[in-house]
């Protein structure tokens, strides 16, 4: 399920006053498996971008291939694309709506139409993947749940759909460090144990920097940069003029250096650093 | 009764009427001084919400006192006095903002005090240029950004004349850049203006700003003190399912593996200060 997107661009209000190029000329490749980071200030794309992956919006020009289909085509089944590219949207929470989690997270399936037994099976495996115990919380009406708890019901209402790709907005805002690193760890897992392709937009450097096998950096419709986090993080001042950032410790190294220390410039963790400033300790010593 | 701006005696509260009910808070006593920057900290469910509704008699305690300048939150006839002393801002600026433009909306709390016109001239003015957003002030609210919007949220609170402001998560939906803006009008209220300053948050690097970092667990008071010496106790912290700045988590691991570095490091510049006495 490779995704191509050649020489996108979306104008927001075209012939009036507000007229806004919210995409320009994008292009782009993601892989199947990978695990990719979008990151990039308010306003410089990143929503309507994704919108356009699973044909929420049709790009004013240009073309996206999915599977090597051209889902911007006249006459494509959209329903086919979202059932393989899901999207989680930010506050998922809000669009809870039936009596029951068992139900909420079966009403996609039910809509394919699916039988019973499989539409079971698929809310087992969805509420297990997000971490929740599926026979204490089937029964639960979503708003006896706590904040944290309704997040991961209603990404397992997506999951249950089965899909190939998992979007993710800003999955964690919100939520406290211990919520906030379980769902992670879930999506990592999703991504490499079920090979799900997960495209995680993230306002957290930390959080990109330790999980995404690759970034994707946008400013003003465009992607500016895409690499591993690693050299991404290279360019402080680049994603520092964009207003974004680098993790805490990446900035630390960049001090250090200034400094004087002989320390890696591509320092992405806590434990990495640890082992860098050992190293330099001792041999000083 | 003592100096304390805010003081709670044997606080507790219960959500819905049944008895047996697990309370969302229990027997906090605590009292917080005029012009302290206080930054609370806990899991979801922890009970900072709700203690927060507290403070400006959104909600009434089930047992126990909230006083607010001395006066009663359980005092009905004196509710529109507290909540004017303490003003509130929430997560979502969306749902803060009901005006079409922005000046309009900072004169919506003023108006509904029947202060007079050009008195609320003046205050709108104050309060969007408190919040670095005056030139913004004809626009419309809906098409600024994630921060600005909150900053206007913040000026509609300040246009009351509130003496403490309470912010329930204010930066949770912003990007790093309108986090920046909002926490740095947050600082600048508090050390320029002297107002109190309540900071709900689930980001240790704002809770770092603070002048005392409260931390809550399952309703009740864990620690209580400086961001350094609630920070440098890297194990308690996180056994309330919470996080430490990434540079003090550094300094924990050091100190682990024998390297004589301060356990209270909250920033870059101390971390950086810190490693290169070692040489």
């Amino acid at each position: 399920m490779p995704i191509k997107v050649e020489d996108v661009s979306y104008i927001y209000g075209k012939n009036t006053p507000f007229e806004t190029k919210a995409l320009n000329n994008v292009s782009l490749e993601i892989d199947d498996g990978e695990f990719i980071g979008l990151i990039g200030h308010t306003g410089s794309g990143k929503s309507t971008l994704i919108q356009h992956l699973n044909g929420l919006l049709k790009p004013t020009s240009g073309k996206i291939f999915v599977d090597g289909i051209d889902i911007t085509e006249h006459g494509v089944s959209l329903k086919e694309v979202r059932k393989k590219i899901g999207l989680v949207f930010q506050y998922p929470e809000h669009q809870l709506f039936e009596e029951t989690v068992y139900k909420d997270v079966a009403f996609g399936p039910i809509n394919l139409g699916i039988n019973s037994e499989e539409i079971d099976e698929r809310v087992r495996w969805a509420l297990t993947e997000v971490g929740l115990d599926y026979e204490s919380i089937k029964d639960m009406s979503p708003f006896e749940l706590s904040g944290g708890q309704r997040r991961r019901v209603a990404i397992a209402g997506v999951l249950s759909m089965l899909p190939k790709v998992l979007i993710l907005d800003e999955p964690t805002a919100g939520l406290d460090p211990g919520g906030r690193d379980d769902i992670l760890r879930e999506m990592k897992k999703l991504n490499s144990e079920n090979g799900i392709t997960v495209i995680l937009v993230s306002h957290s450097m930390e959080d990109v920097a330790r999980l995404a096998d690759r970034l994707i950096v946008m400013n003003k419709g465009e992607i500016v940069l895409t690499d591993t986090p690693r050299e991404v993080f290279k360019e402080s001042k680049l994603l520092m003029s964009i207003g974004l950032g680098v993790p805490q410790i990446t900035l630390l190294f960049e001090k250090l250096r200034e400094k004087g220390w002989n320390v890696r410039s591509d320092v992405l963790t806590v434990e990495e650093a640890r082992d860098d400033i050992l190293k330099r300790v001792r041999i000083d010593a | 009764m003592d100096n304390f701006f805010i003081k709670t005696k044997n606080l507790t509260y219960i959500y819905g009427k049944e008895k047996n009910s697990k309370p969302a808070l229990k027997n906090i006593d605590v009292g917080i001084k005029k012009g302290e920057f206080v930054a609370i900290l806990g899991e979801n469910g922890s009970g900072k919400s709700t203690f927060a509704r507290l403070l400006n008699a959104l909600i009434i305690p089930t047992d126990g006192e909230v006083f607010i300048k001395g006066i009663n939150t359980k005092d009905s006839t004196k509710v529109w006095d507290i909540r004017q002393t303490v003003g509130m801002v929430f997560q979502n600026p969306d749902n803060q903002l009901v005006a079409t433009i922005v000046e309009d909306d900072v004169a919506f709390g003023p108006e509904n005090l029947g202060i007079k016109p050009d008195e609320i001239r003046k205050r709108v003015d104050m309060a969007l240029k408190a919040v670095d957003m005056y030139e913004y002030r004809f626009k419309e609210p809906h098409r600024l950004s994630g921060g600005q919007k909150q900053r206007v949220a913040i000026a509609g609170i300040i246009a009351m004349k509130p003496e403490c402001i309470v912010l329930d998560e204010p930066t949770a939906m912003l990007d790093p850049l309108g986090r920046s803006e909002v926490m740095e009008t947050i600082v600048r209220l508090n050390k320029e203006e002297g107002i109190t300053i309540i900071l709900i948050t689930h980001f240790m690097e704002e809770a770092v700003l603070a002048d005392r970092v409260i931390v809550m667990s399952k309703g009740e008071i864990k620690m209580d003190g400086t961001p350094k010496s609630v920070f440098s106790d890297v194990e308690k912290i996180r056994s309330y399912g919470l996080d430490v700045p990434q540079v003090t988590e550094l300094s924990y691991l050091l100190r682990q593996d024998g390297i004589n570095i301060p356990p209270d490091i909250l920033t870059v510049d101390e971390m950086v200060d810190g490693l290169c006495q070692l040489k």
